[in-house]
């Protein structure tokens, strides 16, 4: 960033500078932060050799942006201005990007999505993204995540400077309320009433939170946030703390989010250097400044009391509430948390404003909700959806339904703190209390789609594993609850399991449900407790019939080759006796469930 | 990446706290992974040093590093790879990769390879759930994985210690 703008005159003049500069003739955007793992970088640079040995440096651009959502299509980029996708782009493929898309303005068919057999070369007629609302996401994928200035060319820090030109902390509140906007953590607490809490609440020092601790599994929107738009981040975090009345900011991030933390300190330094964060912002004389904390690798430390104590520097445990921390917090003093996707919605309700933003959405619940699809699924992969959308919207249009030909079975949602949705549930629109009401959460947004091959025990028994190993181990029902669930699952699972069980796993989550301390324990049931809802089926046989249904859980499997038999033919009684040379007797075995035993030699592909 | 010195030596350890300006006050969560950063682990020198520092009282230091799986107080392997067993990754298989990783390098969860080389753990998620099933190693991730990719991914990283000897 060159220079520190130090008005709200001088922040309007930087943003009409930057939107008379000339765009280059085309901007290559290609993903370099989840594709990173799959050679993302090294296709930018082929990219960049590639113009610099044609001589076209000043007339095309390479931008490495953040995630474009659809991650099954890693490597995957944008060329704008025409807006073509290529997914799975390898370096080699950059002479002839340059060659028939650049220069020749043609497509390369084998580079595009295919949508029932036919490539589609725009991004926007993609069924995976003309089925979304990107508003949240709107520039992730699009502008450059180091760089400040690209950021405020897409209109990044405008809502920030005019609430904190001309408007008051109560007015910037007031807006919210009208939003309608909830956390988008997992609770769904209103935005608002947290804010106001802490913004009455006595003290001089306040303190505002990004929590960006994301460790439900399956879940990775705020990561793919920070990584591809930070300064959406600060931006909210700004707005947020000037109506609390916060003079400093953390981000809590995992550790194991190197890409997010890199992206982030990054932003933060340019924010910084620009008069965006520190003292006298814009010169509107509101004093604010954020720094990043890494976290060690605990789970509970995404709950909130747990993650003020990570911050001060002990071990993260949760605490009883109230005192809530809008009045006592970090360090007792009085603390706003939000997740990182709820500060991204901030600046974005102050950009449209609130009436449109609230026009989005069901009665309930308002806005769009990111959500990462993976699992059984074709298209993995960031959707950012209106609430409202149905779980056949999410998995069937944008997610391209199950692969193989096998059908969807049931969907994960909210992780270890969610549930299972079974399949009948497909048109049900989904918002925060819709989810609840079937025995899921809305949680982060994970969303997992399943298929016949998932066993529903051994998902329940993963989840308590997971919640088993993450307990703090301060409160007792989730301690050794957590390890009883754990224990009676691992038995069922391994064919040792009895009929009681499945009651005793009832009463047992009930009460870890009630009795926990914080939102682990008292969620940890919920895998179990809604897979015995809708699957106590699949339960009963792995009880009764000592069979996986879904033929996964490897004790019940007998051999590898009778459960993939679709005949369920005795593979290994056949090949003993074949071995022995009673031919006639092995033909017998096959004819027990197939009257054409040659068949066998013919189609069977695991001979 | 750097590689991490591996070293518990009485100098080292004051330098590197000076050098990150340990005192009273300081936070000792980012203390610790600064210390570990440099040191490769929490030598038990380091840990009393931070300890007569900051004045926090080894009890409540010790208590922080147990509680937090990031921290070590055993030296571990120059690279650390990162099994992913997260939600989808488990469903398509992430226990394969963990088994094709513990038979290659002969280790299990928690070990170190005799050599130093490669240390193994397993995380929760690592957010990258549409490279399922993936691992990370050191910083950089590998998604997508089959049996095979494993193997290969393992040798690459031995052939590239042997060519930098």
């Amino acid at each position: 960033m060159p220079q520190r703008i130090d008005s709200i005159d001088s922040f309007s003049q930087l943003r009409a500078d930057l939107a008379k500069r000339p765009a280059p003739d085309a901007i290559i955007r290609v993903c370099s932060t989840g594709c990173r793992a799959l050679g993302a970088l090294d296709v930018c640079d082929a990219l960049e050799r590639e113009i610099a040995a044609r001589g076209l440096v000043q007339r095309v651009r390479v931008v490495r942006v953040g995630c474009h959502g659809l991650c099954s299509g890693a490597v995957a980029m944008v060329i704008d201005p025409q807006g073509i996708f290529y997914q799975g782009v390898v370096p080699e493929d950059a002479p002839e990007i340059v060659t028939t898309t650049i220069l020749g303005g043609g497509v390369i068919e084998r580079l595009c999505f295919v949508s029932d057999g036919q490539p589609v070369p725009r991004r926007d007629d993609i069924p995976f993204y003309a089925h979304q609302t990107r508003l949240v996401l709107a520039n992730c994928g699009v502008l450059d995540p180091r760089s400040l200035e690209d950021s405020i060319a897409h209109g990044g820090y405008a809502s920030a400077a005019r609430a904190l030109s001309s408007m008051s902390p109560d007015d910037v509140i007031h807006e919210v309320t009208k939003s309608g906007l909830r956390g988008r953590g997992g609770a769904g607490f209103p935005v608002d009433r947290k804010w106001r809490f802490a913004r009455s609440a006595p003290g001089e020092t306040k303190y505002v939170v990004c929590n960006a601790d994301e460790g439900d599994p399956g879940a990775f929107m705020d990561r793919a946030v920070l990584e591809g738009d930070p300064h959406l981040i600060i931006e909210g975090m700004i707005i947020g703390a000037y109506a609390i009345g916060a003079g400093k900011g953390f981000i809590y991030v995992r550790a194991e989010y190197p890409i997010a933390i890199e992206h982030t300190e990054h932003a933060l330094r340019e924010a910084r250097e620009a008069g965006l964060l520190g003292a006298n912002i814009l010169g509107t004389g509101f004093d604010f400044d954020i720094e990043i904390r890494k976290g060690a690798g605990a789970f509970v430390c995404g709950e909130e009391t747990s993650l003020i104590a990570s911050l001060e520097g002990k071990r993260g445990m949760p605490r009883p509430r109230p005192p809530f921390p809008a009045t006592s917090g970090f360090e007792e003093n009085p603390t706003n948390i939000n997740n990182v996707e709820t500060w991204a919605n901030v600046p974005r309700i102050f950009e449209i404003g609130a009436d449109a933003y609230s026009a989005i959405g069901t009665q309930g619940s308002k806005g769009t909700k990111i959500f990462a699809l993976a699992g059984k699924v074709r298209y993995t992969g960031l959707v950012e959806v209106p609430m409202g959308a149905t779980l056949r919207q999410i998995i069937y249009d944008i997610g391209g339904g199950i692969p193989r030909g096998r059908k969807l079975k049931a969907a994960q949602m909210g992780g270890p703190s969610g549930g299972c949705v079974p399949v009948r549930y497909l048109d049900l629109p989904i918002d925060y209390d819709s989810v609840k009401d079937v025995g899921a959460i809305m949680g982060s947004g994970g969303l997992i789609a399943m298929d016949e091959a998932t066993c529903m025990v051994d998902m329940a028994r993963f989840f308590a594993e997971f919640v088993h190993k993450e307990s703090c181990g301060k409160c007792v029902p989730c301690r050794i609850g957590t390890k009883q669930m754990l224990d009676i699952l691992t038995r069922i699972t391994n064919g040792d399991g009895e009929l009681a069980d499945i009651d005793k796993l009832e009463k047992l989550g009930e009460t870890i449900g009630k009795a926990s301390l914080c939102g682990l324990g008292q969620t940890a049931p919920n895998p179990v407790l809604s897979t015995i809802r809708y699957f106590r089926d699949e339960y009963v046989a792995h009880i009764v019939e000592k069979r996986c249904p879904a033929n996964s859980c490897e004790a019940l499997i007998t051999t590898t080759c009778s459960s993939a038999c679709p005949a369920h033919v005795n593979v290994p009684e056949y090949v003993g006796l074949i071995a022995a040379g009673r031919f006639a007797d092995a033909l017998d075995v096959i004819r027990r469930r197939n009257p054409l035993p040659s068949v066998c030699g013919r189609a069977c592909d695991h001979p | 990446m750097v590689d991490r010195v591996v070293s518990e030596r009485e100098a080292d350890v004051q330098a590197v706290l000076d050098r990150l300006g340990v005192g009273v006050g300081s936070n000792l969560i980012a203390v610790l992974q600064s210390v570990q950063e440099s040191l490769g682990y929490l030598p038990g020198a380091a840990i009393e040093e931070i300890s007569r520092r900051t004045g926090a009282p080894l009890s409540r230091i010790y208590g922080v590093i147990s509680f937090y799986t990031q921290f070590y107080t055993e030296p571990h392997g120059r690279h650390t790879i990162r099994c992913c067993r997260g939600t989808a990754c488990h469903v398509k298989g992430a226990g394969r990769v963990l088994g094709v990783v513990e038979r290659t390098l002969g280790i299990s969860e928690g070990e170190t390879t005799p050599d130093l080389m490669f240390y193994l753990e397993t995380v929760a998620c690592l957010g990258t759930c549409f490279l399922a099933p993936a691992m990370m190693i050191d910083d950089q991730y590998f998604g997508k994985l089959t049996p095979q990719r494993v193997e290969s991914i393992l040798r690459s990283y031995r052939t590239q210690r042997c060519l930098s000897e």
